[in-house]
């Protein structure tokens, strides 16, 4: 093959002027740690109060949160992400689009990004802890309401506890995922590691270099998942179950 | 002033839509066919290969789950021209969008697949294969006539469920600019200055296509829990 593998690119200063090809992609590295972390901690809780919604007796908050569901989880990411940043500042107050529009671009493109990748996760994570908190044994709901807890109590003492732990597995997938969807954020033009990747090798003419460095970010941030969210299920497990 | 629709322009570039449509429905045929031939070799060998083979496509099946599709897309997208100009010999070969995403969705997917496959054949009970054996079949025998049939219907749920984050993903072309639905919609929209409503009309539609393929899933786990 008479490709020039060169990895000291990574050391040489960009075209563009914009400082050393390493130090973009640890900016771009550093775009996909914020936005995923961010997204995935509001994303976290809002996924388990929406998966208690759905868990509920009560018709009229469990009917919304089902549809909210379904549609989020079954619309591709990339349209969903176009809907917020496109489509949603038109169909606003055009007072509040205008100021939208007018806003620094960045801002704009995070924005959508994180209330794209927020919302879209949620879906997915609410889907976990339903399954979850419909594990837990159906004699433990009867119990805990003939001891008299209310709905609250119920949840808040004995389903809870126990489905959260349930699903720490399923949730690592999704935590996992936050990081991968991410790179979604690229084709509206915020430039995270991948779509930095993409772009040291359009200016660098070495676009392997930049991928393999690219691949290996993520695999280590895959790593890390992994182990943090084991650490978590160890410490957390609940005596006396299989698969804990 | 409150944003005023206009949905004609959709009824005016219909057929090119379609043709975006029949993209999309193209790239998710063929990459669940190729994804589910390569998923299950994958799975096969994870489950009865010989250690170093069980062990490298353990790698492959991590490698391509920890890194988001749109770079393995990208990678096989710069990768593939360079390595069949250096097979070939031909320093001008160039490869078009299509079987570059078509490359990058069997890979990146087989490795999902090989999972839920690796999931059904281990559903099967062993017993299934001693009996296989005492009948007098070979190896490959009795993977093909015994394990796999039992394993694929316990896992058709899954392999929908799959293949419904497949369409999904394939709206992912749009980075390399193959015309794929979102792409033809995504065009359209700008030409006419009517992105609101195409943008709207091409998330309804897939919200009907995978509305289908999560009501076939309940139809396949409901037939399954009555014949269990």
């Amino acid at each position: 093959m008479d490709y020039n593998w060169d990895w000291l690119i990574l050391f040489k200063q960009s075209v563009t002027g914009e400082g050393l090809y390493g130090v973009m992609l640890l900016k771009g590295l550093g775009w996909t740690l914020v936005i995923s972390l961010a997204s995935w901690i509001v994303a976290l809780a809002l996924g388990i109060a929406l998966g208690v919604g759905r868990t509920l007796p009560n018709r009229w908050v469990r009917w919304p949160v089902t549809v909210y569901v379904h549609v989020f989880r079954n619309t591709p990411l990339l349209v969903q992400l176009f809907l917020w940043y496109f489509v949603v500042p038109e169909l606003l107050p055009p007072a509040w689009g205008d100021a939208i529009k007018q806003m620094d671009s960045t801002l704009e493109q995070l924005l959508a990004v994180l209330l794209c990748l927020t919302l879209y996760t949620a879906a997915k994570a609410a889907e976990q802890v339903r399954t979850g908190i419909e594990s837990v044994a159906a004699g433990q709901r009867q119990a805990g309401t003939a001891l008299g807890l209310s709905t609250l109590g119920l949840y808040k003492h004995v389903l809870l506890p126990q489905a959260l732990r349930i699903v720490i597995p399923p949730l690592t997938s999704d935590f996992m995922n936050v990081f991968k969807n991410s790179a979604v954020a690229l084709t509206i033009g915020l430039m995270e590691l991948t779509g930095m990747s993409r772009e040291i090798s359009e200016f660098s003419a070495h676009p392997f270099e930049a991928f393999t460095a690219a691949t290996l970010a993520y695999m280590l941030i895959t790593l890390a998942v992994v182990w943090l969210m084991r650490t978590i299920e160890v410490r957390t497990r609940v005596p006396g179950l299989l698969g804990a | 002033m409150p944003y005023s629709f206009d949905w004609s322009s959709i009824l005016r570039a219909w057929p090119y839509l379609l043709d975006g449509l029949g993209m999309t429905a193209f790239l998710v045929v063929v990459a669940m066919a190729g994804g589910i031939v390569l998923g299950t070799g994958l799975a096969l060998a994870r489950t009865f290969g010989p250690k170093p083979l069980a062990v490298a496509a353990a790698g492959y099946v991590n490698f391509f789950r920890s890194i988001p599709l749109i770079l393995t897309i990208f990678w096989v997208f710069f990768l593939v021209p360079v390595v069949l100009r250096a097979i070939t010999g031909d320093p001008y070969l160039t490869v078009g969008p299509i079987w570059s995403a078509l490359a990058a969705f069997i890979l990146a997917e087989s490795a999902y697949y090989c999972e839920i496959i690796r999931a059904g054949i281990g559903s099967v009970r062993r017993d299934q294969l001693r009996a296989a054996q005492a009948l007098g079949l070979t190896g490959f025998q009795s993977m093909l006539h015994v394990v796999l049939p039992q394993a694929f219907r316990n896992m058709a749920p899954s392999l929908v469920n799959q293949s419904v984050a497949l369409l999904k993903d394939t709206s992912l072309v749009y980075v390399i600019s193959l015309t794929d639905f979102l792409g033809a919609a995504s065009a359209i929209g700008q030409r006419d200055g009517r992105m609101v409503e195409l943008y709207l009309f091409a998330a309804a539609v897939y919200l009907a296509l995978c509305s289908l393929g999560v009501w076939a899933v309940g139809r396949l786990q409901s037939t399954r829990s009555r014949h269990a």
